[in-house]
């Protein structure tokens, strides 16, 4: 067995859970039921205080480790999540979903509309993220979990985590919250938007009706990819990666110059869209920018947090500008303000907003520390 | 748990709100939060610091002294502890002001440049002193603002801070009487419990 081998969960397959009731959603509409994809690592423990919840970012989905029959590449969080890794599912339960309105099985856009037997398209209504941290519940119950030990997730993912301390104070023990804020700013809001345009303005968006029409917005799902991509990474980051290669082409002779920055880009962008749908990144761009939980309390996000009883760990990347430290900062601040517990670094990198993905030895030593000693207390508090 | 540490420790009530600036790998919030129930935060950032914070649950906050406390409010604190940290902030004045801001009361203990064996090695060698209790060279030494305790009282007075206690020990963290006799002298540590002005 190699070590690579030891520590991986090793093969998985998702799984589907089928809600079966009506579910109100928070503009007014109602699904009839829903279905969510998810997967899981580990065994949950008699006492059902082990699970830890995972919660994907804008283009995320369930699987998050491991490896599908055949595929050469693991889950998008495997360095993180496995036997003895900073997730450690010899001691942990992890429970990763396919949010609501995402297009990797979970019922979003592409399903089908039971009112007219055709696929929602943009017709699907607009979740938002307190919707998908309520269906999360949902599942929660469906796996018999009371209580998760923590529930985790980047940039979008965090704010998920962030909503649950909000909206289920007894139902999490910790919050990880990583390269995330508590609402976006006017600059974040501007990317987000430009991508929408880049979609909706690609004449085969066909007003959001492209698979009915046999279709699809490649053109603009792959810009909108494309500028969400450069704000991941950093200028520095890039510098080094990229700097000024060519791929192909001679800039001397002014002849068919294409640089690897530019290769990389479409490539990133043509790749996207095999695997997401253009309604799908409508919505949960639009989700990441409604999110704001001080609103319901006037706009005082020490008020909003005044009802959580989790403990908090909150991280940051140096080069992150799309979700900087500062974000981050605003959230701990925050707590404190509430005599919360919090804890939170700031890792140093030069990979922006995409280091919460990848793996740099102190983010995942500092998140292994935390989680170790969460579920270290939590098996000690049930003892007594 | 140091000695001045738990110095410290018996001035805090039970369920206080502490800040702890500089706060290591987190001994005297640990030992706090067992024994007292504070609600507790150790500021840090030093990476293997945070990471041994982590891993005994202690609250700590990745920030730089030197950035000050303007992130926290008025009074969000009882009791405000800078340990053995004041000699290396960029902004000694600045920083005490702000801890007798965002805290009623504080506690500040540091090294004292005044005692015996450092006037003596700079008297008689012409050297900047090197001992047990200030064992860097000049050119390698964090501490950047080094005092007596004369200095640092000198200080509390031009800021109208009010000294509820002050202690003195030697290099084992002792309190012996003999050091009472000329503190600024003798004492090699001085911890001092400040209030804002009566």
């Amino acid at each position: 067995m190699t070590t690579q081998e030891q520590h991986s969960v090793g093969l998985v397959s998702p799984r589907l859970f089928s809600y079966e009731q009506p579910f109100a959603l928070q503009n007014g509409d109602v699904l009839p039921g829903f279905n969510l994809m998810y997967e899981t690592y580990g065994e949950l423990s008699e006492r059902g205080d082990n699970a830890v919840l995972i919660c994907h970012a804008l283009s995320g989905h369930h699987h998050a480790a491991g490896y599908y029959e055949g595929d050469q590449k693991p889950g998008w969080w495997d360095h993180c999540i496995g036997p003895g890794k900073a997730m450690d599912t010899n001691k942990l339960f992890i429970v990763s979903l396919n949010n609501l309105g995402g297009c990797h099985g979970s019922t979003g856009p592409e399903a089908n509309n039971p009112e007219t037997g055709q696929a929602y398209g943009p017709d699907f209504p607009q979740v938002v993220v307190k919707d998908w941290v309520a269906s999360q519940a949902l599942l929660a119950d469906h796996l018999n979990i009371d209580c998760f030990l923590a529930v985790v997730g980047g940039s979008l993912g965090g704010m998920q985590a962030l909503q649950w301390s909000i909206d289920f104070p007894h139902r999490l023990k910790n919050a990880v919250l990583i390269a995330t804020a508590a609402k976006l700013t006017a600059q974040n809001i501007a990317f987000n938007e430009i991508a929408r345009q880049a979609i909706t303005s690609d004449p085969e968006y066909r007003s959001g009706h492209y698979r009915t029409k046999d279709t699809n917005p490649d053109h603009g799902l792959m810009l909108a990819r494309m500028i969400g991509h450069v704000t991941y990474l950093s200028d520095d980051g890039m510098a080094n990666r990229f700097g000024r290669e060519l791929k192909s082409g001679d800039i001397d002779k002014v002849l068919d110059v294409e640089f690897q920055v530019e290769s990389y880009l479409h490539h990133q962008g043509r790749s996207f869209t095999q695997r997401f749908d253009a309604n799908t990144y409508l919505l949960m761009t639009r989700a990441l920018d409604y999110f704001d939980p001080a609103r319901e309390t006037g706009g005082e996000l020490v008020t909003a947090l005044e009802r959580t009883q989790a403990r908090f760990l909150i991280m940051s990347f140096t080069t992150d500008w799309r979700f900087s430290p500062e974000r981050s900062k605003e959230i701990v601040d925050a707590l404190i303000a509430a005599g919360k517990d919090v804890a939170s670094t700031v890792i140093e990198s030069e990979h922006g907003h995409d280091s919460f993905l990848l793996p740099i030895e102190r983010y995942t030593d500092a998140l292994r520390a935390y989680l170790d000693r969460a579920y270290a207390t939590s098996a000690q508090q049930q003892s007594h | 748990m140091r000695s001045d540490l738990e110095l410290v420790a018996k001035l805090i009530q039970p369920e206080a709100r502490v800040l702890d600036l500089g706060c290591g790998e987190g001994d005297l919030l640990d030992n706090l939060q067992q024994e007292k129930s504070v609600i507790g935060y150790g500021l840090d950032k030093d990476a293997e610091n945070i990471r041994t914070c982590l891993s005994r649950g202690v609250n700590v906050i990745e920030q730089d002294l030197d950035q000050g406390l303007s992130n926290f409010n008025d009074d969000a604190f009882d009791m405000v502890i800078m340990t053995e940290t004041i000699q290396s902030v960029r902004e000694p004045e600045r920083l005490l002001k702000e801890m007798l801001r965002v805290g009623r009361e504080c506690v500040v203990t540091f090294p004292n440049f005044g005692h015996w064996r450092c006037r003596m090695q700079l008297a008689a060698k012409g050297k900047m002193p090197v001992s047990s209790h200030l064992p860097h060279r000049w050119f390698d030494t964090p501490n950047i603002h080094l005092c007596t305790f004369s200095d640092f009282e000198s200080l509390c007075a031009d800021l109208r801070m009010h000294i509820i206690q002050r202690r003195v020990v030697n290099q084992q963290h002792e309190e012996r009487s003999v050091i009472n006799l000329a503190p600024n002298l003798f004492g090699s540590y001085g911890f001092y419990h400040l209030g804002r002005p009566l």
